[in-house]
């Protein structure tokens, strides 16, 4: 078994809502999540799904901003929950994020290389100018962009693209461990996207960072992540190998997805029509069953009893549907009881 | 030409120019284009944001706001130039003949209102007045041609979800019969599941009404799911328009080739490939063809007139010096030996 960087065990996250008459309606966001990322090598991690499928709320948990309900989260063998200062600080400097909007993490007001004084200010990387604009010069190389290009510009000068990568630079100068990455490509004309996700890919190859990269975009992770979780209303639909799940999707929550990313290729349409419940039922089951059970085209009863955890498929494929249940060798993947059986 | 001589323009746009004033000189954000949407048909128009396509849409619908201004150009729908006539004639326009879903169409509901005060809104301003009750089937028929269940008409947006709402602005842009429909990135900020359902409804809707539609957007997965022909915009011009099997089998134009090679598949894992944004001043666009900067082929001629819009036989229209038209009416590749002019 590999050394882990950062593990999850059953993460667990609820949001608690007061509904009409006093009624308490929890919102599960975040259902008994594990995952293990290995120190080596590095690897890029896919949190697919749509909005409200709890993605977001992963990145939270994993930057600190969010405390779960339950589980843990493991850095380099110490339980976050429980850190001291010291680690908590060299966790916030391994652990570094890119965000969704490339328009909004920048002050207008300011440079681009206030960004980058920041935080060789903050982490004491440089002790004087010429070495840090040195260390500038080469966190920006390694995204492509040259100092003399972009540093005395102002944000509003530069194009999405090249703004989401000065942001990478920016996480790389710190040199972490890992990137959440949530929906970094999201904003960015489709064009432009391919830049973006090339630095991602050398910043894992050459520098060994690793990536968790959330994105509700199946195409691009398809391009350059090595695992995926695809989640679905907070729990996990299917996961393993990229490039298997998405060659061959067994949970049928996934094959719609899959099926519904418009081909480039004018001979190939989208096959028949779909629909979708109405908005009520489609949280009816949250508490009971598999919460897909108000779309799944191939439903049955047994899925109202009881959540399916994840049966094994093949070799890193691993799908959350009774479906599979019987798969010769297929036995379910240990999971701890869910917190929400528990409490 | 012999495919488009057959059919009929519904919409003729000639040299539009929008040009938006900064106090370093004019940005020429749409700067001279040409195109025809033919009667029943789907255009996309496709490229990178700040294009001018969003733009171009402001323009033929005049809704060009300062510091912008139409600086040229004809805008021709059912034989009249929209851009002569008087304020009040094209606003009794707009909706009944030109209708338009705006980008982020799902926060351009306004929140006080219920949905069918919001469609209602739509009919009484040019119909005059009616009282709700009269026009409450016709309120539930729109909402059932875009598959909405009628239980929702008396609902707020914040009720309602995105594709929802996406499709609440549907029905309002169909609810005068328009002859030409624009959807601005219409299904930009969906789902890839609620997308498809939404991208269906208005491919359902353009085929029960006849109506024709120009789809503004960057997905060219989309493009190829939906359009029948498509204009390529690169800085504020046209560089290629072709039926959309053409263009995915043969784009001509550089930019083309790089827009749909930068398309991430999800057949087959390829290397990435990279570019950059527009890179030029769009106050000061270079002399000569628009995309020399960037054009892995760019040649002396390039850098001195801006290349001439050629049309082959299947209507795939191309400005671009790497090709030439044969006697015959095809476009071939040019012999130009790089340096030459």
């Amino acid at each position: 078994m590999p050394e882990s960087l950062l593990e999850i065990r059953n993460a667990t996250k609820v949001y608690k809502q007061r509904g009409s008459g006093g009624t308490r309606k929890d919102v599960v966001a975040l259902q008994n999540f594990s995952l293990d990322i290995p120190k080596n090598p590095a690897s890029i991690i896919t949190i697919a799904g749509e909005s409200g499928s709890g993605k977001t709320t992963l990145a939270q948990v994993i930057l600190g901003f969010v405390r779960l309900s339950s589980g843990q989260i493991i850095y380099d063998g110490q339980d976050m929950s429980n850190a001291n200062p010291a680690q908590l600080k060299n966790y916030r400097r391994q652990v570094q994020a890119v965000f969704q909007d490339p328009f909004g993490v920048y002050n207008p007001f300011y440079r681009v290389e206030h960004v980058f004084n920041t935080v060789i200010h903050n982490f004491k990387l440089a002790s004087d100018k010429s070495k840090a604009r040195s260390m500038i010069e080469e966190a920006l190389n390694i995204v492509g962009l040259h100092g003399e290009d972009v540093l005395r510009k102002y944000p509003h000068q530069l194009s999405g693209g090249q703004r989401q990568r000065i942001m990478m630079a920016r996480a790389y100068m710190v040199k972490p461990k890992l990137i959440v990455a949530d929906e970094p490509v999201s904003m960015v004309d489709s064009s432009l996207r391919a830049t973006i996700l090339d630095v991602m890919m050398r910043l894992k190859n050459d520098a060994g960072i690793s990536f968790v990269y959330i994105t509700h975009d199946l195409s691009t992770a398809y391009q350059i992540g090595d695992k995926i979780f695809i989640l679905y209303q907070g729990g996990v639909a299917e996961t393993g190998n990229t490039v298997k799940v998405i060659d061959h999707p067994k949970h049928p929550y996934v094959q719609l997805l899959v099926s519904s990313v418009p081909e480039p290729d004018p001979d190939i349409k989208w096959e028949g029509e779909i629909t979708l419940p109405p908005e009520e039922e489609m949280r009816s089951s949250v508490n009971s069953g598999c919460r897909f059970y108000p779309r799944c085209p191939r439903r049955s009863n047994r899925c109202l009893e009881a959540q399916p955890s994840l049966y094994h498929i093949e070799d890193e494929h691993d799908a959350a549907c009774f479906l599979y249940e019987s798969v010769p060798g297929g036995k379910p993947v240990p999971a701890a009881k869910s917190a929400l059986e528990t409490t | 030409m012999t495919n488009q001589d057959k059919q009929k323009p519904v919409l003729t746009v000639r040299n539009l120019c929008v040009y938006y004033e900064t106090p370093k000189g004019d940005i020429l954000a749409v700067d001279g284009i040409n195109f025809e949407l033919f009667e029943g048909e789907t255009l996309g128009l496709v490229g990178e944001s700040g294009c001018g396509k969003s733009t171009a849409a402001m323009g033929i619908l005049q809704l060009v706001v300062e510091p912008g201004r139409i600086a040229a150009g004809e805008v021709i729908l059912e034989g009249k130039n929209l851009l002569g006539l008087p304020e009040e004639e094209v606003r009794q326009m707009r909706w009944v003949k030109l209708a338009l879903i705006p980008q982020g169409a799902m926060n351009s509901l306004n929140p006080t209102m219920t949905v069918s005060a919001q469609i209602k809104d739509v009919i009484v301003a040019h119909e005059g007045r009616h009282a709700l009750k009269d026009i409450k089937p016709r309120i539930l028929d729109l909402l059932a041609t875009v598959g909405l269940p009628g239980r929702i008409v008396d609902m707020f947006p914040h009720e309602l979800s995105g594709g929802m709402k996406q499709r609440v602005c549907i029905a309002m842009a169909i609810a005068m019969n328009p002859a030409v429909i624009i959807a601005d990135e219409s299904t930009s900020a969906l789902d890839v599941v609620v997308q498809r359902i939404v991208a269906q409804t208005l491919l359902k809707v353009k085929e029960q009404l006849g109506v024709s539609m120009i789809m503004i957007g960057h997905d060219m997965g989309l493009m190829a799911q939906m359009v029948d022909r498509v204009a390529v915009m690169y800085a504020g011009k046209i560089v290629e328009i072709a039926p959309v099997k053409a263009l995915f089998a043969d784009p001509k134009h550089p930019y083309s080739q790089l827009l749909i090679e930068s398309v991430p598949s999800l057949r087959e894992r390829k290397p990435l490939r990279i570019t950059e944004g527009i890179t030029h001043d769009p106050r000061n666009p270079p002399p000569g063809c628009i995309f020399q900067l960037r054009c892995p082929h760019v040649m002396e001629q390039c850098r001195q007139v801006a290349p001439p819009m050629r049309t082959n036989k299947a209507g795939q229209q191309v400005a671009c010096y790497l090709y030439d038209q044969s006697e015959d009416g095809e476009l071939i590749h040019a012999r130009v030996a790089p340096g030459n002019t």
